[in-house]
């Protein structure tokens, strides 16, 4: 590079790093920094404890029970989000009848296409709102208000939702009916990504399968899923993060944010209860180092896995 | 009614004087700990005098923040007018929010607000604040000359309150509203049907099926906030192990939740849980108080906020008033002790810029000119002396009759306030007892459980309460 070129570049890059550093990077090192102090958030006066506070995490039997709710989402959120999004984006661009003009999607595909994106559109805490109402336990409630006019539910003993703690498949009821939120709102985004990815797929790929007999079973299997991988890849990671979040629906959504009694408790439920509840910033601290770099492990370890070489067209 | 008042001061006078034993001395040992350390404060070069005790500067100025929740922000607005009748020149800064703990926690430490009140679901840990020395003693306030009466400010409040802003030996909070708990029933139905509002659990259960005929649920609960049935619980458990039973609870005394009368407490409010007296549908504050007042259920147990928060959509005829918590009966401990005492809690940061305004203005909130403007527009009490005197209302008259007949002791819990650890799990446990989910020996291996853990905790600041 030229040394003007390189002033120049400089000049531009100057301040918004400069405001990345202040902004996002010192406050990262800041809390790595509390992390090892037994600072309480609201005065000046902190001590260096070392490593203890990490030390804590692992005999923390709370944290224990959020690390394996986290888990959970880490493994469901990605898996039936990316597998909801890859059906409906396949059903939109390449699911419906082969006609002369080609390959095309299922009748009326560019609603749809709106229909499902439209959640993303939403902050999350309009959508955990709207799904309070939605959710809602007693005849006012749209689910439960519709159930009980056809009598499939008794008013006496409505769906609890997020207020049901009992386990369904080994996990408490509240952590599905999260997870079903989570999905609803972010399939429609991935919808979106996986139907521009299927598009970059040249045409002929597919037609010529079809010529070979392929149904949509083997094409999307066979051609579609293999051509995605780089995407879908992407995706996982994306949603991993999602995820080990999940915070604002528990914040919302559930009774005592984590409840009822702890069965939806998550990593950063428990670390706001730490923080600002209990007054052990310090603590709360190392729980989010902790996370930061659980996170950056698994983005690693996907990427890792998911490398392969890149088919080009 | 035109007894009560009369009544009713004179049983205030009488818990005011205990109260006032307890505090003089203290405020004794203050005013003499302040005579010889003055003007520590910034704002402070101003002399002082009587009608300026804490030598506010003109020209200087206070941040105030309000909690704008169920009480509303209104009543602050008065205060300030009666602030400014004395402090023309003093600037008052105030703004209202519902996100204290978001808003106010961040500035803690460095430049917080003057004066702020601490209260609702967003608030900050009060024994946090205490432990990290954030906020300032107030005892000098209590041993200042009152505003617009005789005598100092500690003996024009109600009893109870200094108590409850008291913590580690100081007094830290200023709680300004004074609240009556209980079981709230609509007089006008009653009337109709003939019922009588019971007194004890037995009486409910008697009760509870001529309501359930009506196709009424006889009781509604917040399912959301565990906070709401626990006052009912821990009122219950008052009653019937008595006072010091609920001391040593919160003490953390080894075995206190296993005290007599605890569990037989428990068992009472599982039994109306097991009966399905209560109404289906895991409501929140508002929801439930709706539908209480949508005739869907025929009590509820809240403050006595609850006319201000609902008064928008209260029907037309609907007569609010207030009873006792409910005693087991013949074999309790204290059967009638109330559970009232001073609620919302206004604090005044260490690294307050202006303290001395900020101690000045709450002289003004304790006026007896301001808190009668606050029960006048809130209709709860302040927990100023005489502040209801002279509103008329069916809510806070049965509220007043209440008090009068009180015995002396108050109900007063603090573990939840002492421990956050404790405040969570009492709130979780509490709200799964109410949704059948736990009996009542259950609840009492929980809380016991969590209790002895906190106990146990080296990273935990243990408190304790003697009365």
């Amino acid at each position: 590079m030229r040394h003007g070129v390189a002033r120049f570049v400089m000049g531009f890059l100057a301040l918004p790093v400069a405001l990345y550093l202040f902004y996002v990077v010192w406050p990262f090192a800041q809390a790595a920094g509390y992390s090892l102090t037994d600072w309480g958030g609201y005065s000046d006066r902190q001590q260096f404890v070392g490593l203890e506070n990490y030390v804590r995490l692992f005999s923390d039997e709370l944290i224990r029970k959020a690390f394996w709710h986290n888990v959970f989402f880490l493994i469901t959120v990605p898996l039936f989000t990316i597998a909801l999004a890859l059906f409906l984006a396949f059903l939109l661009n390449v699911g419906g009848r082969e006609d002369r003009a080609g390959i095309r999607g299922v009748f009326g595909s560019g609603l749809y296409k709106v229909i499902f994106f439209f959640p993303q559109v939403l902050s999350l805490v309009v959508v955990a709102v709207m799904w309070q109402q939605i959710y809602r336990a007693d005849g006012q409630g749209l689910i439960n208000g519709v159930l009980m006019k056809i009598g499939l539910v008794d008013p006496e003993d409505p769906i609890l939702f997020t207020f049901d703690p009992e386990p369904f498949l080994g996990v408490p009821a509240v952590l599905w009916w999260l997870l079903l939120i989570a999905v609803w709102s972010g399939a429609g985004f991935y919808m979106v990504l996986f139907s521009a990815a299927m598009q970059s797929i040249p045409k002929d790929v597919f037609e010529a399968a079809i010529l070979d007999g392929a149904g949509r079973f083997h094409t999307f299997f066979r051609i579609t899923l293999p051509l995605l991988r780089d995407t879908v890849s992407v995706a996982w990671i994306y949603l991993g993060f999602i995820a080990l979040d999940m915070y604002a629906l528990v914040f919302v959504m559930t009774p005592s944010q984590g409840g009822p009694n702890h069965a939806s408790e998550i990593f950063a439920s428990v670390l706001n209860f730490t923080a600002f509840q209990k007054g052990q910033f310090g603590y709360a601290c190392a729980m989010g180092v902790a996370l930061a770099i659980f996170t950056i492990l698994l983005a690693a370890a996907q990427l890792k896995i998911t490398r392969r070489e890149r088919i080009e067209y | 009614m035109s007894a009560t008042p009369d009544l009713n001061r004179r049983a205030l006078l009488r818990r005011a004087a205990a109260a006032g034993l307890l505090t003089l001395p203290a405020a004794g040992l203050l005013s003499a700990c302040a005579g010889s350390d003055p003007a520590q404060d910034d704002n402070s070069g101003a002399a002082k005098s009587k009608d300026n005790p804490f030598g506010v500067q003109d020209g200087s100025s206070v941040k105030v923040v309000i909690f704008d929740g169920g009480l509303g922000d209104q009543w602050a607005k008065e205060d300030e007018a009666v602030f400014k009748a004395k402090h023309p020149n003093v600037t008052v800064n105030m703004s209202s929010t519902q996100k204290i703990k978001t808003e106010e926690q961040p500035k803690m430490a460095t430049q917080p607000s003057d004066v702020i009140m601490n209260s609702g679901a967003d608030l900050m840990d009060i024994s946090t604040l205490v432990n990290e020395g954030a906020i300032e003693p107030l005892e000098d306030l209590l041993a200042a000359p009152a505003w617009d009466s005789e005598g100092a400010v500690a003996d024009t409040l109600l009893p109870g309150t200094i108590d409850k802003g008291t913590f580690q030996g100081k007094f830290y909070v200023v709680n300004v509203a004074y609240t009556v708990w209980g079981n709230w029933y609509n007089a006008a139905l009653f009337e109709k049907e003939g019922w009588q509002p019971p007194k004890t659990f037995d009486d409910f259960f008697a009760l509870a099926p001529k309501i359930k005929a009506k196709g009424m649920a006889p009781y509604v609960y917040d399912a959301v906030h565990g906070y709401y049935p626990r006052w009912a619980l821990m009122a219950t458990i008052w009653k019937s192990a008595g006072k010091q039973a609920v001391i040593d609870i919160d003490n953390l005394k080894e075995n206190a939740w296993k005290a007599d009368g605890v569990l037989p407490a428990l068992e009472a409010w599982e039994k109306l849980v097991k009966d399905k007296l209560l109404l289906p549908g895991q409501l929140d504050h508002t929801q439930s108080q709706q539908a209480w007042l949508d005739g869907k259920a025929a009590f509820i147990q809240v403050g006595t906020w609850l006319k201000n928060e609902m008064a928008e959509t209260i029907p037309p005829g609907f007569e609010m008033k207030l009873s006792d918590y409910w005693s087991l009966g013949a074999g309790d401990k204290a059967p009638n002790d109330v559970y009232a005492g001073a609620g919302e809690g206004i604090v005044v940061p260490s690294k307050a810029p202006n303290k001395a305004a900020a101690k000045e203005f709450l002289r003004a909130v304790l006026s007896k000119e301001g808190s009668a403007k606050f029960a006048e527009l809130t209709k709860s009490l302040a927990s100023t002396k005489g502040s209801g005197d002279n509103v008329q209302d069916s809510a806070l008259t049965s509220a007043n009759e209440l008090m009068s007949n009180a015995p002396e002791d108050l109900i007063l819990v603090k573990f939840w306030d002492f421990y956050a650890d404790l405040d969570k799990e009492s709130q979780n446990l509490s709200a799964e007892l109410m949704a059948g989910r736990l009996t009542a020996q259950q609840f009492v291996d929980g809380m016991q459980g969590a209790a002895d853990k906190v106990a146990s905790d080296s990273s935990i600041k243990k408190q304790t309460r003697s009365a």
